[in-house]
């Protein structure tokens, strides 16, 4: 396998205007098929969940699942699409093993959701809107494993196993319209695009939007001109680029080979190109075949779906909240900065900390408590904070019993700990561990002469005005107490018996 | 006379995996043309108030509920498979998508 030249990305982006298209493809979590009532699981048994119309026998009749329609309609209002008032099915017709009937059943020249749009919020805040072409209904294929030759590659491959199981798993393709503009951010945008769109159909729950098991799937288009040129130049497809970071990679190892070839003089060859993880980068595919190789035509057994506005503001009023809107929302409510609310996002404990707010903490203490203590925990169990089994409730009487003044910090910490090795609620580990702050000042007093006779220079200084060298008093009370003091009360009643203004 | 020539013809003879001969070539050539046309016809006889469609009947909306009905058992789904293996259809390798 030969490689390709590439540009440094740098010296792409001196000399050219990257343009993006993108396809995704999102399989919805419907139970049963798109035109089958057969089951849509994943992982189970080879060619168990599949009936006479996944298999595409002679005669059989598909019917639409009502639900994959309307979870349909749900992601082209969640992209900000029209939704046609009527829509039909369409054959693709393609000879290849994954499809049994020698057709995909597709939508052509009349898709479900049309013309929308999505605003992609990049790192820095800049927003991009992603012009939406269309959302389309379709099915899965079957699932191919290549036999014999390289390891697991179609090349050399020796034979074929097909698993039907996903043949006829309802699809969404969300298209985009040609996306100008993004510069040396394409590759970043490329993947926030994904991204939105992932969280979107998880947060719609119309799909599990595993993208590890296929759940949403990227194909990339990537092309480049000269800066200043109107005119797009020729593309390349990248497909199944499954990962974010592997949306990233590909659109940027793209430019630098698009830009490379363009640089000696070539045209690009209009193809499909193959995303390959371990050597990050593509190699390439079949030529690209026109549209009408596909003899698209209507399909004859299933008659048109029709949207009335009254169903479709229906399903609109069930919608949730945008993801993004509501980030912003909280983001206000909870007065955090923006970097705090990015770590907050970025460490996956939004939806927790909403929680505990809502359970009776302030918004501070909530961040505090996950931030920075639960999800340290969590990275060193290898688990998802909200799965560490913290609970708001806990956060909400560990606060409560620290702003009380019976237990301080420190001891809060080790009363955390206490309830995730199943101690009981944190008021019970507080009794069991005997954890209760001194407050009864008699036994404190006591600590704090010892300590000032202890260090009677230093007991000068304070004296004398230097207040600041109070903390090596309060260190040895601390210790003389075993930390079960309440130091802000120490510090008062050292100053009081020195007759000190604090 | 619609325009079809022998590339056209060959072009889907490819296309939908059928192998023809020359003169089937030629032949069909000029048999698709007067199909074609013959097809055209129709669209004579409709006028610009008559949409277009794909269904002879007025139905719309013929949906299933999304509720698990039968399967097969992968005995069962192989049955007719001319070559299986470990449960899985086998087929032979499809080399001009390398």
């Amino acid at each position: 396998m030969s490689v390709d030249a590439t540009l440094s990305f740098e010296e792409a982006m001196e000399k050219y205007d990257p343009v993006l298209g993108f396809e995704v493809h999102v399989e919805l979590n419907t139970k049963t098929k798109m035109f089958s009532s057969a089951p849509n699981v994943f992982g189970d048994e080879p060619n168990t969940n599949v009936n006479e119309v996944d298999l595409g026998m002679p005669g059989v009749l598909p019917v639409v699942n009502k639900t994959a329609v309307e979870s349909s309609i749900k992601i082209g209002l969640a992209l900000n699409c029209k939704i046609a008032e009527s829509c039909r099915f369409a054959r693709k017709n393609y000879f290849y093993p994954d499809t049994p009937k020698n057709f995909q059943t597709s939508q052509y020249d009349e898709p479900i959701a049309y013309d929308g749009y999505l605003d992609i919020e990049l790192e820095d805040g800049t927003v991009f809107r992603v012009e939406i072409e269309r959302a389309h209904m379709e099915e899965d294929a079957g699932k191919l494993t290549h036999m014999g030759g390289a390891a697991g590659r179609i090349q050399g491959a020796d034979y074929s196993l097909v698993d039907y199981n996903r043949s006829g798993v309802p699809l969404v393709e969300i298209v985009t319209k040609p996306i100008e503009g993004a510069g040396s951010r394409a590759p970043e945008l490329a993947k926030a695009y994904v991204a939105a769109v992932r969280e979107i159909v998880k947060n719609l729950g119309v799909s599990d939007a595993k993208m590890e098991r296929g759940n949403v799937r990227c194909d990339a288009n990537v092309s480049l001109r000269p800066h200043g040129r109107e005119r797009f130049g020729i593309r390349s497809e990248t497909k199944n680029v499954n990962s974010l970071r592997a949306v990233e990679h590909a659109v940027r190892y793209e430019i630098q080979r698009h830009a490379a070839v363009l640089d000696s003089g070539e045209p690009v060859i209009q193809e499909t190109r193959h995303w390959h993880e371990d050597t990050r980068s593509t190699t390439s595919g079949r030529p690209k075949s026109d549209a009408d190789d596909y003899r698209y035509f209507p399909e004859p057994d299933l008659v048109p779906v029709v949207a009335s506005r009254e169903w479709v503001e229906e399903l609109r009023a069930t919608l949730p909240e945008p993801p993004a809107e509501r980030r912003k929302r909280l983001k206000e409510a909870w007065g955090y900065s923006d970097l705090e609310f990015r770590d907050v996002v970025n460490a996956g404990v939004m939806d927790s900390i909403e929680e505990t707010i809502a359970a009776g903490a302030s918004a501070d203490v909530a961040r505090k408590w996950w931030m920075g203590e639960i999800v340290g925990r969590a990275k060193v169990a290898d688990v998802d904070p909200s799965e560490l089994g913290v609970t708001p409730q806990v956060i909400v009487e560990l606060n409560k019993l620290v702003e009380d003044g019976k237990i301080n910090n420190k001891m809060a910490t080790q009363v955390l700990d206490g309830v995730l090795a199943g101690e009981g609620t944190p008021a019970e580990i507080v009794e069991k561990r005997g954890l209760a702050v001194v407050s009864d000042d008699g036994p404190l007093l006591e600590a704090i002469d010892a300590a000032l006779a202890a260090q009677p220079d230093v007991a000068e200084k304070i004296r004398g005005g230097k207040v600041q060298a109070i903390g090596a008093i309060v260190g040895g009370v601390m210790k003389a107490t075993r930390g079960q003091a309440d130091a802000g009360r120490v510090r008062e009643l050292i100053l009081e018996k020195l007759g000190v203004e604090g | 006379m619609a325009a079809i020539n022998r590339d056209d013809v060959a072009h889907l003879a490819r296309l939908a995996h059928i192998e023809m001969s020359a003169e089937e070539l030629d032949r069909m050539a000029v048999e698709l043309a007067v199909i074609v046309d013959s097809v055209k016809s129709v669209s004579e006889a409709a006028g610009d108030d008559v949409p277009a469609t794909s269904h002879p009947i007025p139905l719309t909306n013929v949906f299933r509920e999304d509720v698990v009905g039968h399967t097969f058992t992968a005995e069962q789904a192989l049955s007719g498979a001319p070559d299986a293996y470990e449960n899985r259809f086998k087929v032979p390798a499809i080399l001009d998508e390398g």
